[in-house]
């Protein structure tokens, strides 16, 4: 059988899908056995030209990781969509936007002045900022141009499959990888995880029935060791996010913040987390009810903490 | 005029950018280094919850997330006006300490060791990690595969997560390290110790016996005479999770020495519209342009300059081959770049040396992990030395405690102009008028800053490493006249 052809790229991310995959360890070398890496800017030398010339479809799988913020981004998306026949949407960038998606809560001109004006120890009296073409005295300098709204990998080309997580945790990464040698690939558009409703599936704390008379915010409590954090009033994302990742944050006595996305079927995890929370608020009084939603600050921002470039609101409005 | 791209990135990975600018008479004329990305954190952290900090901000980079999420609890720990308790502190230290253990390993034997290991003239293919383990053997190979899967479980038994951990808290951690757990950490501190101790025995036996090898290290292409900054403890050591940031100048005398409150007063970063990254400068002295010397503003922040800007290493492991190296070449501070790879062992073994005090400590596994705050959070700045340079996150609160100001110098950024010249220097020294562009071109600009370990998720999002590099001369007229690749 000839050995499978694959491709790794990042766009807009951290570098954590990075080493998410090597942190599968040993097992790399499975996968070395398996399968040709023929695009891999981290680790080996392929040239963009030689992806150009690659013929369409040539590459088995593209396992993309990253969001799409600026052209360069959308380009390469595009030129690999174009040679692969199989494209993952790997990590929670590519798939909803993750960190980086929280820019669309601003727009690129607000994003650029913080950065290189308003900033505290910027020393920027001209008020230079940086220009897509830049005349110096030596000639010209090009800079690749920062996208108004970020996109996910979905919004920008065709996706095959999806991996959650900020990043995909050691056994989300093999299961993928797995699916990818064995060729038992599920249906088109499934996300490859580990089968768990929630992360209160995976999630070891005690459960009761859920009844919340404040919120409270990290710093200021220590949660009971053995007792569901969300009953403890901290905002623990478990019931609305994907499972599969194990529960690693709630063991190491955090809430979990919602990087695996939505669970399946649900198509906003904001608003479903919202939802969850209303249910389970302990009053009837009106004014009870908004002064214990008052603890939850940031409601927009923690809601959609990884998502909001893939949800229904994608972006704030923003006044001209 | 003609204009060389090297292209690591825009062509490849969308993140970085080289041009060389030649005179018609083919001499270097200028050269720039450009970073194409910008995700705006300093933006999109406005308005989140304080708290939150140390998970949105390691989001900068998955190479060193521990980094930041570090300065962001510190930060935290200034804005709630809260210490944390002394077994919490130790803890951060202990997880810190075993991070660097596996970040300058890769380093060293992954992406800076192979120019070195296997030689600059060496096949290009076989400078790489393959390379490495066919002329160090497959045990030692072995043993820094294992020192990396080692240290990565301390960081998620004791963080929560192996990448992006979660345990920082004001006043705290949320998670104890159990008896169990601790012993562990002992027993994998002790190999740490051997392995950094081995690691320098390959560097002298490899580099240190070879006069080539060391004629390059002091070579005026691989100089340059800045100020150097590094964070050290109440004695002047360094410390890479706590204490005052040390500046000394190009002789080595103390510049400044500053708490992370005062370090507006220190450092300003400047702007050019070519870059999306800024260029931060000693505000004292000033911004003189892209030039080293002691009117020059501009100064390093990697292992090497940690160690020119301290007294020497808290441990005496470490201490003993920091004289070594001083005494090797010829005294403080040393301006060659490519000492930085030595500096980077000698700091291993100071973090596998930390790490193990630290879990030997009696406090380590004690419950005592918390201080609740009781003050509302204001303003803060945390600071540590993450592996490529001195990191500092400073926020501002609103009444909501959320973030309203957020101010970010990130470990890369502070040597951006530094690699720069190195660069700028590299290429002046091959490219000459009227000889043609040597192909070694590709790797000596390359071995120019390699030494910085350039995390580009911090500064550009390109991981440190082997970077595709694409040099392409195209003349006045827009022809390619030649091309280089590697």
């Amino acid at each position: 059988m000839p050995k499978l052809q694959v491709a790794l790229y990042w766009a807009a991310s951290c570098g954590g899908c990075e080493i998410a995959t090597l942190a599968i360890g040993d097992k790399i070398l499975k996968l070395a056995e398996a399968a040709d890496i023929v695009f891999w800017p981290v680790a080996i030398d392929t040239k963009y030209a030689d992806v150009e010339n690659m013929a369409d479809k040539s590459i088995d799988a593209c396992l993309f990781n990253g969001a799409i913020r600026n052209s360069e981004n959308e380009h390469m998306a595009k030129l690999l969509r174009r040679k692969s026949k199989i494209m993952i949407a790997y990590g929670s960038c590519a798939t909803e936007g993750c960190i980086p998606g929280l820019a669309n809560f601003y727009n690129r001109k607000m994003m650029v002045d913080t950065a290189f004006i308003d900033t505290i120890s910027s020393d920027n009296q001209g008020k230079i900022i940086p220009q897509t073409s830049v005349k110096v005295p030596e000639g010209e300098l090009e800079l690749p141009v920062l996208w108004e709204t970020v996109r996910t990998l979905a919004q920008t080309v065709d996706v095959d499959f999806f991996v959650p997580g900020c990043p995909p945790e050691e056994r989300t990464t093999w299961l993928a990888l797995e699916a990818l040698l064995s060729g038992k690939l599920p249906p088109k558009g499934t996300f490859i995880v580990h089968p768990a409703n929630a992360v209160c599936n995976d999630c070891p704390r005690v459960k009761h029935e859920k009844k919340i008379k404040a919120f409270h915010r990290p710093y200021e409590i220590i949660p009971e060791p053995d007792k569901c954090l969300l009953e403890q009033g901290l905002l623990c994302f478990g019931v609305a996010t994907r499972g599969g990742c194990g529960a690693p944050c709630p063991q190491a006595n955090m809430p979990c913040t919602g990087c695996y996305g939505p669970v399946e079927g649900v198509r906003d995890q904001g608003s479903h987390f919202l939802t969850a929370l209303a249910s389970i608020i302990d009053a009837n009084d009106p004014d009870e009810i908004e002064k214990i939603l008052d603890g939850i600050v940031d409601p927009a921002g923690t809601c959609y903490r990884y998502s909001l470039a893939d949800s229904m609101i994608n972006r704030a409005r923003i006044a001209p | 005029m003609k204009k060389i791209t090297i292209d690591p990135i825009t062509r490849l990975e969308g993140h970085g950018k080289i041009t060389i600018f030649l005179n018609d008479d083919g001499s270097v004329a200028n050269v720039y280094t450009q970073i194409p990305e910008l995700r705006g954190f300093e933006k999109f952290c406005e308005g989140r919850p304080v708290e939150d900090m140390p998970q949105i901000t390691q989001r900068i980079c998955g190479v060193c997330p521990e980094a930041h999420h570090m300065a962001a609890t510190k930060a935290l720990d200034d804005m709630f006006h809260i210490e944390p308790t002394s077994t919490a502190k130790k803890i951060r230290e202990l997880l810190y300490s075993a991070f660097y253990v596996t970040d300058h390993t890769t380093h060293f034997y992954i992406l800076g060791g192979p120019d070195f290991v296997m030689g600059p003239d060496a096949p290009v293919a076989q400078r790489n990690i393959l390379g490495v383990i066919a002329k160090v053997g497959l045990d030692l190979a072995g043993q820094v595969l294992n020192t990396r899967k080692e240290n990565h479980w301390i960081i998620q038994a004791v963080g929560g997560r192996q990448i992006h951990p979660v345990f920082g808290l004001p006043g705290g951690v949320s998670k104890r390290i159990s008896e169990e757990d601790r012993k562990q950490i002992e027993e994998i501190a002790k190999r740490d110790v051997a392995f950094a101790q081995l690691s320098l025995k390959v560097f002298g036996d490899i580099v240190l016996k070879n006069k080539g090898y060391v004629d390059m290290i002091v070579s005026d292409a691989f100089t340059s005479q800045t100020y150097y900054m590094g964070l050290v403890d109440d004695k002047n050591k360094v410390n890479f999770y706590d204490g005052k940031v040390r500046v000394v100048d190009p002789s080595g005398k103390e510049f400044a020495k500053y708490s992370p409150r005062e370090y507006l007063d220190n450092i300003a970063e400047h702007v050019e519209p070519w870059s999306y990254t800024k260029f931060p400068f000693l505000k004292k002295v000033g911004w003189k342009g892209f030039v080293d010397g002691k009117d020059s503003g501009v100064y390093r922040a990697t292992p090497l300059s940690r160690l020119n800007a301290a007294d020497g290493m808290a441990t005496p492991l470490a201490q003993a081959e920091y004289d070594k190296m001083y005494s090797t070449l010829g005294g403080k501070p040393v301006h060659h770049t490519l000492a930085t790879h030595w500096a980077r062992l000698i700091e291993l073994l100071y973090a596998a040396e930390r790490l193990l005090e630290l879990s030997q400590d009696k406090e380590i596994s004690g419950p005592n992990i918390r201080n609740i705050p009781t003050n509302k959070p204001t303003e803060g700045v945390g600071i540590v030395e993450a592996p490529r340079g001195t990191l500092t996150h400073h926020y501002v609160a609103d009444e909501k405690g959320c973030i309203k100001k957020c101010n970010l110098i990130v470990g890369t950024t502070n040597n951006q102009a530094a690699i720069f010249m190195s660069v700028k220097k590299a290429a002046q020294a091959l490219i000459q008028p009227g000889k043609d562009i040597p192909e070694s071109l590709l790797n000596q600009i390359e071995m120019a800053w390699r030494p910085y370990d350039p995390c580009m998720s911090c500064s550009t999002h390109t991981l440190p490493g082997q970077m595709p590099l694409e040099i392409t001369v195209v003349d006045s007229s827009g022809c390619i006249v030649k091309r280089l690749s590697r």
